[in-house]
């Protein structure tokens, strides 16, 4: 497993620079990053038209694999891939193969067979994306959808879309990142993103339980109290209480998280008064976040959802394109050869 | 070459050419939409001169492309923009160059994703021949019959030029 490869480059890019895979943003320069919000920006307004498809994915076949569930991120991946015009394919593995002692490479190197083209993968387990592609299929565009701790890509990418949306800049920004940043795969990827992209800050405001050991080496600042850490934020980013992810007693008890780090009226008063305030979702009301304030009118959580879309049809074009081309040019040595 | 390519009297040829077609098929109220680049310069002029009242609509093709299979995604994409519904309505379609027809193929898939027009008429600054597609410019400024070491580009936005390119 290759979690903490410091250069993944060599797997997620074309020789000349093109995404191939969507492993991790670790590597990846603003520039690219920045293409990656300019393609999604135009699947917005795709998604804002009568017919909200367009042909680019047509006769390609992109499998989701999820062995790790999840109601959000695999339908807005389902509907990027039909919006792309791609026949898509729903696996949840953890009810399917695997129960029979069909081995994780048996189920790949078979989908594969069936001339798949793309596999959306989420994994309990760190570095699984990257497992698949360096070692298993690597013909096929693999985009991590998430795996154990790691890493969670596109849910990063598309928050970047939308506070691009809302700020219309990353300079001179300050971010916080509010919450269960130990069990946060997207707490990782954002922080790399809003590093690279240029912000001015990023805060992370966490109880210490809460906290991965090496969290200051990843480009942040840590606030204990909340209060102190709310001020002039222009976004406030909630995490979700991984609940099902707590191993013995992290926490004194959810209404003692409420009254530190829950994000209420009181305390968002504290931020920039433009301050917007977002979510991953699945939202605990009342456990990190307000109802006030998640429905208020600084909340960006649905536009969230919404751009998630846009980003994931952004990625799987991008890295869709990337194979192309390194087929392209393998053949075409393959013919001067 | 480049005097016989002088890009005011292409279009007035242009335009001279659409009032005679919107006439012969009794089009009272156009919308202008152009293709990205060159074309979206070309309808902003002609719009004006036409004097349609809307803003012009803006066309990026590149998710339409009938090349991804072979050249992978356009990574300058741009959001296409058609401020108007087009449910019904007539279409002055405008690229500054045609050859193959295969970017008009695209652009009429993609206008048609935004609803049913009554009808579309094509119109091009100037046609090099060389069709691949049976698509024809119901007005054209200029026809062109290119040397194979040739090209031709239009430049703008302000002011708007027309480049003819030998290539050794």
């Amino acid at each position: 497993m290759t979690a903490n490869d410091p250069s993944p480059n060599h797997l997620q890019l074309t020789r000349d620079g093109q995404l191939r895979h969507f492993l991790t943003l670790d590597g990846l320069d603003r520039a690219l990053l920045t293409d990656i919000l300019d393609t999604a920006d135009s699947f917005i307004e795709v998604g804002e038209r009568t017919i909200k498809k367009v042909p680019l994915l047509r006769g390609r076949t992109v499998v989701n694999l999820f062995f790790e569930s999840s109601t959000r991120t695999r339908s807005t991946f389902e509907l990027a891939a039909k919006r792309l015009s791609a026949d898509v394919l729903n696996l949840d593995i953890s009810t399917s193969a695997t129960s029979k002692g069909e081995s994780l490479s048996d189920t790949l190197l078979n989908l594969e067979a069936m001339a798949s083209d793309m596999f959306v993968v989420r994994h309990s387990q760190s570095g699984a994306p990257h497992f698949i592609a360096e070692s298993v299929t690597p013909g096929v565009a693999i985009i991590n959808a998430g795996d154990g701790r790691h890493a969670h890509p596109t849910q990063a990418m598309l928050d970047m879309l939308t506070i691009r949306q809302h700020k219309g800049r990353f300079e001179g920004l300050k971010v916080a990142i509010v919450g269960d940043v130990l069990h946060s795969r997207v707490a990782r990827s954002q922080i790399r993103a809003l590093n690279e992209l240029g912000a001015a800050e990023v805060r992370i405001i966490a109880p210490g339980t809460l906290l991965p050991r090496d969290v200051e080496s990843l480009g942040c600042k840590v606030e204990y109290d909340m209060s102190r850490g709310m001020k002039d934020l222009d976004v406030v980013i909630m995490l979700r209480l991984q609940k099902e992810r707590m191993e013995g007693a992290l926490l004194p008890s959810e209404r003692e998280f409420y009254r530190l780090y829950g994000l209420n009226q009181e305390k968002l008063a504290l931020a920039h008064p433009e301050c917007i305030v977002m979510h991953p979702g699945p939202i605990n009301r009342g456990v990190e976040i307000e109802s006030a304030v998640a429905d208020g009118p600084q909340s960006v959580i649905l536009n969230q959802v919404t751009n998630g879309i846009a980003i994931r049809m952004a990625v799987m074009s991008m890295a869709m394109g990337g194979q192309i081309a390194e087929r392209q040019q393998k053949s075409s040595e393959r013919a001067q050869a | 070459m480049t005097a016989q390519l002088e890009i005011n009297q292409l279009l007035d040829e242009l335009e001279a050419g659409l009032r005679r077609v919107l006439e012969e098929r009794g089009v009272e109220s156009p919308v202008v939409v152009g293709i990205r680049t060159g074309g979206v310069w070309l309808a902003d002029v002609l719009s004006k001169r036409l004097g349609v009242g809307e803003p012009f609509g803006e066309l990026d093709i590149s998710f339409y492309r009938d090349d991804f299979s072979r050249i992978g995604l356009n990574p300058t994409v741009k959001p296409s923009s058609l401020p108007f519904d087009t449910e019904g309505r007539d279409i002055i379609l405008i690229d500054d160059v045609i050859m193959s027809g295969r970017t008009i193929r695209a652009a009429m898939n993609e206008i048609f994703d935004y609803g049913r027009p009554a009808s579309i008429i094509l119109a091009t600054l100037i046609d090099l021949g060389a069709r691949e597609l049976p698509i024809q410019p119901d007005v054209a400024g200029k026809t062109v019959a290119l040397a194979a070491n040739q090209r031709v580009k239009l430049r703008g936005p302000d002011p708007l030029r027309i480049e003819l390119q030998e290539t050794a």
